[in-house]
């Protein structure tokens, strides 16, 4: 058999991780009532056939717990990162082409953002806007974008001064025609990698700051709800609590990782060999 | 027609060297000028003043008396640089790079031995003349009245080199096309132009 190319592996990696991910996240929306189900009867079982990530101490199956709570981290991460991907397109743009002045207050504002801690930041922007979903989603949207507009900053600049961008203006092409000709080819797969990879961040910080109790109210199946609650179970020997939720939140990581690193092999075959 | 620089100075940077001085040149529809001078004489920066790239600090380019910059739209000065990898968009087919021209003619692409794969291919995927080809055929669309030719084919074999000028002087004479050839090759230049002129300090 001949072996297959590097190329098709990457592409069957992509479809495998984004649809693993899609898999939870209606998986998770259509369960989300079966996790809310509280039977005493069935309180802090073990992993079984039955149940397989076990039980907690109100005797809801942690399977499906924490699959909505997965579920509903995704959905935050997809509008979060979104959201922030937006601005920092935006903001990037207009720092690379609106002149001097405009550039250094956005290179400001972005070195402002990137010094103060994440975690801190994303808390006081969280609990400023009430906690809950949209404090979350506007604290991570808030504190997300820097690095890309940094780095689309950067591109447009480099592509401005590129000869064939000049050669293009004197073949008399419009700014349209050569922003959507010669520069969105180059920005696509940047923006693109960048909003996908921004999903694990933006997934993890919402864990945290709900982990922490600046995030989603505490009734909402979140992982960092369950993480936090099964805290005081740890030390009763409840191990299934934590490790299979935790597990599964580094897995949909590592997947969006995945699926992020081989969209940018796929549209960027260059960069795989930096 | 009549390209003409007046009085040019320039020099990159306030405390760098005056790179030209003082320089005036002309070329008429029917001439095919040679310009030499050893590196770093400012023979590629003349070029990108002559094809409107920089601005002069002082003197002026005329088109037919009137100014190169107030020719809006497709440029009727183009040049053809030294190094194809740079002009042509890495992301895109060749075919897009040649269909920037101004409406390239069938009789062109096959008169510089341009095949059709090639179309299909990403610039990477050409070698250094192959590129060069689409660079020329480029240059030379509908409205072109001048053409700079900034040693155009110094990267390629003799053989190559013969074709490739053989083609272009046609071209240059059929459309009467002013042509402007720089290169270090005084053999090339003789054989080439109409007519030389030193690029001096």
């Amino acid at each position: 058999m001949k072996k297959m190319n590097g190329r098709i592996l990457t592409l069957v990696a992509f479809i495998a991780a984004v649809g693993f991910l899609t898999a939870i996240t209606i998986a998770g929306t259509v369960f989300a009532d079966e996790a809310m189900v509280v039977d005493f009867s069935r309180k802090n079982l073990a992993p079984c056939g039955q149940y397989i990530f076990g039980t907690d101490w109100m005797g809801r199956d942690m399977f499906v717990r924490t699959l909505t709570g997965l579920s509903m981290s995704i959905k935050i991460g997809l509008l979060a990162a979104g959201v922030s991907s937006i601005i920092a397109f935006i903001l990037g743009t207009l720092a690379a082409t609106m002149g001097k002045t405009v550039d250094s207050i956005i290179t400001w504002i972005i070195d402002l953002v990137m010094g103060i801690p994440h975690i801190l930041l994303l808390i006081l922007i969280s609990y400023a806007f009430g906690k809950g979903f949209k404090g979350v989603v506007i604290g991570v949207a808030l504190t997300h974008w820097t690095s890309l507009a940094r780095l689309i900053r950067g591109e447009v600049l480099q592509l401005k001064e590129a000869t064939y961008i000049k050669v293009a203006e004197k073949l008399g092409k419009s700014k349209f025609e050569i922003a959507w000709k010669h520069m969105v080819p180059h920005l696509l797969p940047q923006f693109l990698v960048g909003l996908i990879l921004m999903f694990p961040h933006a997934i993890l910080h919402e864990a945290s700051i709900t982990f922490l109790g600046f995030g989603l109210s505490p009734e909402q199946p979140a992982i960092g709800i369950i993480l936090s609650e099964s805290m005081t179970y740890l030390t009763m020997g409840k191990w299934w609590l934590a490790v299979f939720p935790g597990l599964l939140l580094v897995f949909t990581v590592v997947l969006f990782d995945v699926a992020g690193e081989s969209l940018r092999k796929l549209l960027d075959p260059a960069s795989a060999h930096v | 027609m009549l390209l003409e620089a007046k009085n040019i100075s320039f020099k990159y940077g306030k405390d760098t060297r005056q790179i030209l001085d003082n320089f005036s040149l002309s070329v008429e529809s029917h001439e095919r000028v040679g310009i030499i001078a050893p590196s770093g004489f400012g023979k590629t920066t003349f070029c990108k003043i002559l094809a409107g790239y920089e601005k002069p600090d002082s003197g002026e380019i005329l088109l037919d008396g009137k100014s190169l910059s107030s020719y809006k739209g497709y440029c009727p000065v183009q040049m053809i640089w030294q190094h194809p990898e740079q002009v042509v968009n890495p992301r895109l087919h060749m075919r897009a790079a040649l269909e920037e021209g101004d409406k390239i003619e069938e009789r062109i692409i096959r008169g510089l031995g341009i095949e059709d794969d090639w179309l299909n291919r990403y610039p990477t995927e050409l070698s250094g003349g192959e590129m060069q080809r689409f660079c020329i055929a480029r240059a030379l669309g509908k409205r072109t009245k001048f053409i700079l030719a900034d040693e155009i084919t110094t990267m390629l074999d003799l053989i190559t080199q013969s074709q490739l000028w053989s083609f272009l002087i046609k071209e240059v004479q059929e459309r009467e096309i002013g042509l402007l050839a720089v290169s270090h090759s005084m053999p090339l230049l003789q054989s080439v132009c109409t007519r030389l002129q030193e690029l001096d300090k």
